[in-house]
């Protein structure tokens, strides 16, 4: 029976994703179409229509591993779930509704042709979007590893002063991040003064500023001394607002005034150079 | 007339997402760049109260107008445990968690008006308002 199937989707494949290419743009008035060429939507089409056939005749190693590949290449181009999940739906209502045009299915065979499909696409579809969102799974894992990588080194800038550069949001992962960044840093570069920049950083609410004066009095308590530089003007503002107390800290509006500070508590300074 | 938004908070970044909307909303009702500071940092402190006490909750943003007046409304809604004792949570240094102990009188004097709705057991709903001057 799987042979007598498979063989027919295969000789009727052509038909059939006319009338599933004919669903889809049914769908939500083609929306789905849009945002792609014809010759893609055939090409893929092709493919998953033979990845279907496929499924009935191979072995089970050698389908797991197309299905992987198919699903790696739906999420390289950007399809959403809901999207795979529609294509594989209107897929099988698609296969139903030619057997039913050619007679193929009629009633004395039907019941098991039904068990037969339903058994065949069932896990079939499941293997696909399991296999998709397992891409998405790894490509979120990947973004969050980058975002980690970019977040929070110390960089020696004098002799004894270094400066960490905020950029982005700061979560509970990420200020941990900061703070055994920051000590680390300020230990293995001697720095008598850290200038924590937080110009990138879009908002300061209670619990970055609880971070930022934790990671403050840690680094007083290794021996040096935590500067806050970069707060622009609406930041300095809700900060007055929410009654954050920064008292404790020297804090200046620019880098540049900072390290100018920095400069002056470590007794050096910049001196132009007269041309001789 | 009003317009609204919203964002359901169950992980730290819908904290991020939840302020990301209050602000693109506050720029194109017209606020400035420091009362756009102000109501982002508002719907952060409330959607971290949601995060860190209820667990899950929601975040709404509507845009409303008063005659000649426009503004910014920020509901946050939870079913979470409520607050027991609301005049302890509205002083300055009051925590639970460890915290500052400033974000709820912060968001007070962050925004216009302020009310809390909460029963123990029940949930809290907090209505922000910020009026455009």
């Amino acid at each position: 029976m799987n042979v007598t199937l498979a063989s027919y989707i295969r000789e009727n494949l052509n038909p059939i994703l006319e009338s599933w290419k004919q669903f889809m743009e049914e769908e939500e008035e083609g929306k789905f179409f849009q945002i792609m060429s014809d010759d893609m939507i055939d090409s893929t089409a092709h493919e998953l229509g033979e990845l279907m056939i496929f499924s009935l005749t191979e072995n089970n190693q050698e389908f797991a591993r197309k299905v992987e590949e198919f699903s790696v290449k739906m999420a390289r181009h950007g399809w959403s779930i809901s999207f795979v999940m529609k294509a594989l739906t209107n897929f099988t209502e698609a296969i139903y509704h030619h057997m039913g045009q050619t007679g193929f299915l009629n009633d004395n065979n039907s019941g098991n042709y039904i068990r037969l499909i339903n058994n065949w696409l069932t896990p079939l579809n499941h293997s696909i979007v399991e296999a998709y969102s397992k891409t998405w799974e790894r490509t979120v894992q990947l973004q969050k590893m980058a975002l980690q990588e970019l977040s929070a080194s110390l960089i020696p800038v004098f002799d004894k002063i270094s400066v960490m550069p905020l950029v982005g949001t700061i979560d509970t992962e990420r200020a941990k991040l900061i703070m055994e960044n920051l000590l680390q840093g300020v230990v293995k570069h001697r720095s008598e003064v850290v200038l924590l920049d937080i110009t990138g950083v879009p908002v300061v609410d209670t619990m970055v500023a609880h971070h930022i004066i934790q990671a403050a009095d840690a680094v007083r308590l290794v021996g040096a001394k935590c500067m806050l530089v970069g707060i622009r003007p609406e930041i300095a503002q809700t900060i007055v607002a929410l009654g954050i107390n920064l008292n404790d800290f020297t804090t200046t509006s620019t880098l540049q005034r900072g390290m100018e500070q920095a400069l002056a508590i470590t007794n050096r300074q910049i001196v132009e150079v007269e041309e001789q | 007339m009003s317009i609204e938004s919203s964002v359901d908070i169950i992980t730290e970044w819908d904290i991020v997402a939840a302020r990301q909307l209050g602000r693109n909303e506050a720029k194109e009702v017209g606020f400035g760049t420091v009362d756009q500071a102000r109501i982002t940092t508002a719907i952060s402190e409330l959607a971290r109260n949601i995060y860190l006490y209820a667990g899950k909750g929601k975040i709404t943003i509507e845009r409303i107008a008063d005659g000649a007046m426009k503004g910014i409304v920020i509901i946050a809604a939870d079913q979470g445990p409520g607050i027991p004792d609301l005049r302890k949570v509205m002083e300055d240094g009051y925590t639970t968690s460890g915290g500052l102990g400033a974000g709820m009188p912060g968001v007070k004097r962050l925004m216009d008006d302020f009310k809390v709705d909460t029963e123990v057991g029940v949930g809290t709903t907090i209505t922000a308002t910020k009026w455009l001057r």
